[in-house]
């Protein structure tokens, strides 16, 4: 077993056991931000050895493929990965200026720690039911930060969030008995082999749907993402950045990994539903941000808005398009969680989210209007930030096979997206407080420890906009193992050690 | 005897879905219990059922002999079954505790994050 390939998961699970028994103490939150760091650097390991080798596997417990587990890290898996480590360590930094004692002893470490644990593994195991397990550790964790020391509205939240998440595992479990009792495997790569000789490939279409609705509910893909504008504005705001960031992101990983390696014997109907979903999602999504007024509300309703662009780069299956999924992908953690956690900023700054209650941040913020406005900027599509080449992919993409409708709505989307980021500028930032408050910087506790990480990101999302030449060449190298699975498959099933 | 068993999960899924179109949280729970059981016994059939063969290797071979039950559905089941069993204790603490801090079971009532008035 490599090091490179335990260590992105070992480091979380330790650093959680630690900081579990820490979690009384103040050094706790240090522990998990060390423990966040190491995790980076182990992810930045993997991210170097992938680069070089192409795809990395190994096999736990030393069970040859397809009987044992398998750890397997593509490039899609590396930099999803190495992007969990990073966004892990800045929320880790600024959960020092937002969560309370009293959470802290609760052991909100640990759970934060094992629900990086959870999506790490679910990106790096190459096993069906591996990933149903990965999934329950994520929502395990996220179940419990979720409704931790839990208000009214944590629990109202919570009880739909589990409810319908639930239910997705379900059919996630459900789907992994039909493909087993229909290929006798569970190994992807095994998998991506065996669904060819299915013989009756109707049925196999049905089970993939299955998937589909599955992973489309963690994904939060239009009709299934109820759950989230219910429950993603209660918890705290390092708990929503994180999640934010990550969980849906966990779906559409999941997603693209099976319609691209297993699933795609018809692509012309799996695709082409996925097609629809992508479109009604990027609206639904933008219009229900339209209809709020709370900050954290606006920016759930993007998050939907803005799966529906990387649901279109796996619909479309086309190698530019899925580049710019995987683009979208990195562009959109980074921003997502970094918007969050300035929302964060502005309620103790202003004393609340609704945007209409609230104001008066440029004038005595500056400094946060700026940080808002790169992330912001970047989610609209603005250049030179990262959203604008992500968006920019897409569209060509979809221009590149004549889907005129399409890429118009990819671009009216991207207008409707700036409406909203302009509703909360204009009242959060920009007309003056309603109770006359002096929203300042130097008021707020932590200051650092919050601004740091946002500053950090920021800092990222300006990084990829400036120079995004290595980072599409990455993707397109990701893109081609995608779309020829082989160096994939033979890695794994070759694998012995 | 699959047979047997499809009809039974199909009669579970159905009074499962019944139960999860109640307004009452606990009837939710319990249609989702089924369901999972439903899940389960999905998996546990999809390994093909070979009755009165374990899958025991005899001394001084390396593969058990002849046609012997499949394992691997059974170990995936029992590890479902311990995640669920988890996930459900979990599930009916919140329902208590929603039932404690919003003063009903009934789904419809609950809208303390969302209210139907933003405004108000």
């Amino acid at each position: 077993m490599s090091w490179y390939l335990t260590l992105p998961l070992a480091i979380p699970f330790l650093t959680a056991i630690v900081a579990y028994l820490l979690r009384a103490n103040p050094v706790g939150a240090w522990v998990s931000i060390i423990g966040s760091g190491l995790g980076l650097l182990a992810s930045i390991a993997l991210m170097v050895v992938v680069l070089d080798a192409g795809v990395v596997a190994g096999q736990m417990g030393n069970w040859p493929a397809p009987f044992g587990i398998t750890l397997v890290a593509d490039l899609l898996s590396a930099v999803m990965v190495l992007i969990t480590a990073i966004t892990g360590f800045a929320v880790a930094i600024y959960a020092l200026g937002d969560i309370t004692e009293r959470q802290a002893q609760l052991g909100y470490h640990a759970l934060f720690q094992l629900l990086i644990a959870g999506v790490t593994g679910a990106f790096m195991t190459g096993d069906l039911f591996n990933l149903y397990v990965w999934f329950e550790v994520m929502l395990i964790a996220s179940f419990g930060l979720l409704i931790l020391n839990g208000g009214k509205e944590q629990i109202d939240g919570g009880v739909k969030y589990v409810a319908l998440n639930l239910i997705s595992t379900i059919l996630f479990l459900t789907g992994i008995g039909l493909l087993y009792g229909m290929t006798g495997t569970l190994n992807f790569a095994d998998l991506a082999l065996k669904v060819e000789g299915v013989e009756n490939q109707g049925l196999l279409t049905v089970v993939a749907m299955m998937f589909m609705v599955a992973f489309g509910v963690k994904a939060a893909v239009f009709p299934l993402f109820f759950w989230l504008p219910a429950a993603y504005h209660t918890p705290s705001f390092s708990v929503s950045a994180v999640f934010a960031g990550l969980l849906t992101k966990v779906g559409v990983y999941a997603l693209i990994r099976m319609f691209t390696l297993v699933f795609d014997h018809d692509i012309g109907f799996t695709h082409t539903v996925l097609l629809w979903v992508a479109c009604f999602t990027m609206v639904i999504g933008v219009l229900g941000a339209a209809a709020q007024s709370d900050f954290r509300k606006i920016l759930s309703f993007h998050i939907i808005s803005q799966i529906g662009y990387m649901i279109l780069g796996l619909a479309l299956m086309t190698p530019l398009a899925l580049v710019g999924a995987v683009f979208y992908l990195v562009h959109h953690i980074i921003v997502k969680a970094n918007l969050f956690l300035i929302a964060g900023i502005a309620k103790r700054l202003t004393g609340g989210t609704e945007v209409y209650r609230i104001g008066g941040l440029y004038k005595s913020a500056p400094l946060l209007a700026i940080l808002f406005l790169i992330p912001a900027f970047s989610l609209a599509g603005f250049p030179p930030l990262s959203g604008f080449w992500a968006k920019y992919i897409i569209v060509k993409a979809t221009l590149d096979i004549e889907m005129w409708f399409v890429a118009f709505i990819a671009l009216a989307v991207g207008l409707m997206t700036i409406y909203s980021m302009t509703k909360i500028w204009a009242e959060a930032f920009w007309k003056p407080h309603p109770d006359g408050i002096k929203p300042e910087l130097k008021n707020l506790e932590h200051k650092w420890a919050q601004l740091i990480p946002v500053a950090g990101l920021a800092a990222l999302t300006i990084f990829i906009g400036l120079n995004p030449e290595p980072f599409v060449q990455f993707a397109e190298r990701t893109t081609a193992q995608l779309l020829d699975p082989t160096a994939y498959i033979t890695t794994v099933l070759g694998a012995v050690r | 005897m699959e047979q047997l068993l499809s009809i039974l999960i199909g009669i579970l899924v159905a009074s499962a879905v019944y139960l999860m179109l109640a307004r009452n949280l606990l009837r939710f729970l319990f249609g989702l219990i089924l369901l999972s059981n439903a899940a389960n016994l999905t998996i546990f059939v999809a390994g093909r059922l070979t009755p009165g063969a374990p899958p025991l290797v005899p001394d001084g071979l390396d593969a058990p002999i002849g046609v012997v039950a499949n394992a691997l559905p059974q170990a995936l089941v029992l590890t479902a079954i311990v995640i669920g069993f988890g996930l459900f204790a979990f599930a009916l603490i919140l329902a208590f505790r929603a039932y404690q801090s919003l003063g009903t079971l009934n789904t419809d009532d609950m809208r303390v994050a969302e209210p139907k008035e933003p405004h108000s």
